[in-house]
């Protein structure tokens, strides 16, 4: 009560005052009405200023008071001057604000914890090995068997629980036609209880319902499904939704909150791991593994022995490679499980942009400290206009502390109010970077919720910033000496000296903001000018799944129907799309030799898809409607180059050599230019394409259609009818133009280069922004000397040289260091470049001419104005 | 030549002690009173009366109201609060206990 009392005090301000004012005048009242004397009375009284100062003291919290009088100090003075101040605070909440985004961003997926129990206790299996093909990889997939081997081997110390990659499905609540697309996860049924989750409704999985292959047809959805998609009906429970050609009824709502355990994919059904098809398959990697230790378990044991049991089965499982080397199979063997933890999650994702974000986050930091110097000389040059003023507060008595406080609650002032736009920038910007992230078809979804965490670290940020560029002008401000300030000042060099050296750092920021940009850049472009070897234009994909698997001819007629839709030119179809993500391989053998270490990759095509595809032929011949596979092939460059020593090789004839030691003889018919096959990066792949007609019933494919339309996506719905008008048993699943699927092979290094290309334009126009003030300060302050040179015959080249030369050896220096700084720094992100060194001069001469030309740019006004100076004016004004 | 109202400390007991024998008065009053009661030996200052009232109003010892009087003018009344109370017998014993001690001094020497 009394503390709230002396509290609240604080914030009464005059009233506070006025009371006890009015409580020394009623005793003076009643004194004089009891007969005494007047001036007596008020004279006993003493000063009435004292009296209501040691009574305030004692009714409020004294240094909470001094501080509420300094913020309304504060305040009135950023009001005084509007245009500054909004400088400052503007260029102060676009470097918060990108700052925290970039904190919301890597938080979301790098750093927040799951919402499972203990989840410091999580960790994620993989194994480190060399593939067949001689690259070592890490991998996280497992086989559900080993998974089953593992579980057991290390029931006593640690829970081990099976997560499938999350897939995009298609599944429909109605009929066939109204099928719709979610992310779907297999779980192991004790998955819930392990994590400690409760269900919000129903229930959810236990061990019992993940026992038998098939058996348990449940689903548990997301409590975000339940929202978005059943705006949270009750009445969910006991609904079921076709997949496949299985029946599944949802049981039970997740609690809020869990969205699995892949940040960046938020998984609306879960369904037990018992319910996929490749559950007893040895050889389809299909799931993560996760283990949760037990308490007091050392990671080492259990890590040895989930080692012993994996490569046990592997070791059993190689026994039957026999269409493979011994050499790479023993080499394959040679992989070690490892644990990491886990705690916030693990996915594709995060590895995808951890290394990005962590040079986002370095670059925004930079634009950040280049603000914080912007400021601060802004607060020093203001020092200097204010050195009177201090000086008169110290000769009255304020204490050093005091003067302090002053200048950092007016420091506090712009932060906080750049704060609270930099929240609103950070509000939309961090989501909209993840809208970036994934095609559109398919954007990322991350939970960015707006909580204590993103709040701690934007008051953390905000405190120490209001630090980074307020305590030294708060020092020096304070550390004033009354008599020599009063009489015209001391040292006008420390000051400038201080602010030049800030300079010299902004420049070596923005330089290696400006240099890393160029590097992000230049691999956007250098990948995204790559050749793909067909033509994206005017090309439609549709990816194409049958209820049962049809008979080829039924995916002709389909075509054929397709050709007769208005606006459609060519229409074939193949197994996949080039660079949609999916790849097909094997070792191969030319003449009965050994298989080779060099995988081929394969592709199944119809007759005239080379020609939609716009591949040109070297030699041969296309496909005819009478080739099957297998039988015939056509192959591409890299493959002749690769398995026939750059031979012609058609006529010749290959064989693919399969895990199980089988061997299917093709014959070469036709020899295509290299196209881009899985991803742009790297060299060619050697391809063979092979007819689209195989013996075998077909139920998933892609037709490609070009049509005569510049923008195919207007044919998309009516693509989509028109398949299923021609037999009923086609669906198609996704539509996607030939363009996006490319552009999706760079939407990386797009996110990187735009954002990056925005803060090098924000670091600029930043340090622009400095350099100008600092300038035209320094030519203010210098004006009598000016006129003096002036005045005695120093011509204009001579005044522009003397006011320049100091900031621009300022800028060199600061160049130099940036140089310096991005050349050892630019290693640690190597790995996001593609086709650009650092050491490319282009890269180097690019950033130095913007960072000089804006140098110039910059003091170009204070040139001006110094050469302008009038002498008769100046020194008349003295 | 010693001031008469230099009280050493002891103006919260006088202050309290007033306040316990008479509810709700004003600071004027419990000036007068301390000089009557002391007949006109002892004397609060109005600078040290003052900031005392409202460090022990703080404190939670004795608690204010305005009142309107009959003129008109505003007068801030004081009462004591439980805790005044406390404090009283805490300071009258501890006021008890230097007296006799110094007494005792006194008589020894």
């Amino acid at each position: 009560m009394s503390l709230w009392s002396r509290f609240a005090n604080v914030f009464r301000g005059d009233r506070l005052s006025d009371e006890i004012d009015e409580e020394l005048q009623s005793h003076i009242q009643e004194a004089i009405e009891q007969g005494r004397d007047p001036v007596e009375v008020r004279k006993a009284f003493g000063s009435a200023l004292r009296q209501r100062d040691e009574s305030r003291d004692v009714r409020a919290i004294a240094w909470l008071d001094a501080l509420r009088t300094d913020a309304v100090f504060g305040w009135r003075q950023l009001r005084k001057k509007k245009v500054t101040s909004a400088a400052a605070i503007l260029s102060l909440a676009l470097a918060i604000g990108a700052c925290t985004s970039a904190f919301r961003l890597i938080d979301a997926l790098l750093l927040r914890p799951l919402p499972v129990a203990d989840p410091e206790q999580l960790y994620a299996l993989s194994r480190r090995e060399i593939f067949f093909d001689g690259t070592p990889q890490t991998f996280d997939g497992w086989a559900y068997p080993a998974f089953r081997l593992m579980r057991a081997a290390v029931k006593h110390q640690a829970e081990l629980i099976a997560i499938s990659y999350a897939e995009r499905m298609d599944l429909t609540y109605k009929s066939d036609q109204e099928m719709e697309k979610a992310y779907l996860q297999y779980v192991s049924g004790w998955m819930f209880s392990s994590f400690g989750l409760r269900p919000a409704l129903g229930r959810l999985f236990t061990e019992s319902d993940d026992l038998q292959p098939g058996a348990h047809p449940y689903a548990v959805i997301s409590y975000d499904y339940w929202r978005r998609h059943f705006g949270q009906d009750p009445k969910v429970i006991g609904r079921s939704f076709q997949m496949g050609n299985r029946l599944y009824e949802i049981v039970g709502v997740a609690e809020e909150g869990f969205s699995g355990t892949e940040p960046g994919t938020m998984i609306d059904i879960f369904i037990p791991t018992m319910m996929n098809a490749a559950v007893e398959r040895s050889d389809s990697t299909w799931i993560r593994t996760l283990a949760r230790l037990k308490p007091g378990v050392g990671v080492e044991p259990v890590r040895a022995k989930l080692n012993a049991t994996s490569l046990a089965f592997e070791q059993e499982r190689a026994k039957g490679f026999t269409g493979m080397p011994k050499q790479s199979i023993d080499n394959w063997l040679k992989q070690t499980v490892f644990l990491e933890p886990a705690g916030s999650g693990t996915s594709d994702l995060q590895n995808e942009y951890r290394r990005s974000l962590a040079a986002l986050a370095v670059l925004v930091a930079l634009v950040l400290l280049i603000a914080c110097a912007n400021v601060a000389n802004l607060m020093t040059a203001q020092a200097a206009a204010r050195a009177r003023e201090m000086a008169l507060r110290v000769s009255i008595g304020a204490g050093r502390w005091r003067l302090v406080q002053l200048v950092l609650v007016e420091s506090a002032w712009l932060a906080f109010l750049a704060a609270a736009i930099a929240a609103l920038v950070a509000w939309w910007s961090a989501p909209f970077v993840v809208t970036m992230i994934n095609p559109p078809d398919n954007p990322a979804r991350l939970s960015l919720p707006a909580d204590w965490r993103v709040l701690g670290f934007g008051l953390i940020l905000t405190i120490g910033v209001t630090f980074l560029f307020g305590l030294t002008p708060a020092l020096r401000a304070s550390a004033v000496k009354p008599a020599s300030a009063l009489k015209g000042g001391e040292d006008p060099h420390s000051r400038r000296r201080m602010m030049h050296a800030l300079i010299a750092v902004q420049v070596a920021f923005c330089f290696l903001v400006l240099f890393v940009a160029g590097l992000f850049v230049a691999t956007f472009d250098r990948l995204s000018n790559q050749p793909t070897g067909f033509s994206a234009e005017r090309l439609l994909t549709l990816e194409t799944v049958t209820e049962r698997a049809q008979l080829p001819v039924f995916w002709d007629q389909v075509a054929e129907h397709l050709r007769t839709v208005p606006g459609v030119e060519t229409v074939a179809v193949a197994s996949r799309a080039l660079l949609g993500g999916y790849s097909s391989n094997n070792s191969v053998s030319i003449n009965g030799a050994p298989p080779t270490d060099v995988l081929a990759y394969f592709l199944h095509v119809s007759p005239g898809w080379v020609d939609a595809m716009s591949i040109p032929f070297v030699d041969g011949r296309d496909f005819r409607a009478s080739d099957t596979s297998p039988g015939v092939a056509i192959v591409s460059e890299a493959f002749a180059k690769q398995f026939f020593n750059g031979e012609n090789p058609v006529g010749k004839s290959f064989e693919e050599a399969t895990d199980e030691g089988k061997r299917i003889r093709f014959q070469i018919v036709g020899l295509v230019r290299d196209a881009r096959y899985r991803d742009i990066r790297g060299p060619m792949l050697p391809v063979a394409y092979f007819p689209f007609h195989s013996i075998d019933a077909i139920g998933r494919g892609t037709f490609i259609v070009r049509t005569s339309s510049l923008n195919p996506l207007v044919l998309a719905s009516i693509l989509r009818r028109e398949v299923a008008r021609a037999r009923p048993e086609f669906r198609v699943s996704n539509i996607r133009t030939q363009a996006e699927l490319v552009r999706a092979q760079t939407i990386r290094e797009r996110l990187l280069a735009m954002l990056a290309l925005f803060f090098a334009a924000a670091a600029l126009l930043l340090a622009g922004i400095g350099l100008y003030g600092v300038l035209d300060y320094s030519v203010l302050q210098r004006r009598r000397e000016i006129g003096i040179r002036m005045a005695i015959g120093a011509q204009a080249g001579d005044i522009a040289r003397r006011v320049t030369a100091e900031i621009f050896s300022m800028v060199f220096v600061g160049a130099i260091a940036g140089l310096a700084l991005g050349m050892t720094s630019v290693r640690y992100i190597e790995t996001l470049f593609y086709q650009v060194k650092a050491t490319d001069l282009p890269m180097l001469a690019l950033p130095s001419l913007t960072m000089f030309a804006a140098a110039l740019l910059a003091s170009l006004p204070a040139i001006i104005r110094a050469v302008r100076i009038d002498p008769a004016t100046i020194l008349r004004a003295e | 030549m010693p001031k008469p109202d230099s009280l050493q400390g002891s103006l919260d007991l006088l202050v309290l002690k007033i306040l316990s024998r008479r509810p709700r008065v004003h600071g004027y009053a419990i000036m007068t009173a301390i000089q009557e009661m002391s007949g006109e030996v002892l004397r609060a200052e109005e600078g040290s009366l003052y900031p005392a009232l409202h460090r022990m109003e703080e404190a939670g010892w004795i608690r204010a109201e305005w009142i309107t009087k009959d003129t008109g003018r505003r007068a801030r009344l004081y009462e004591l609060t439980a805790a005044g109370r406390k404090q009283l017998a805490a300071e009258e014993s501890r006021w008890r206990a230097v007296t006799s001690a110094v007494n005792r001094v006194l008589r020894m020497a």
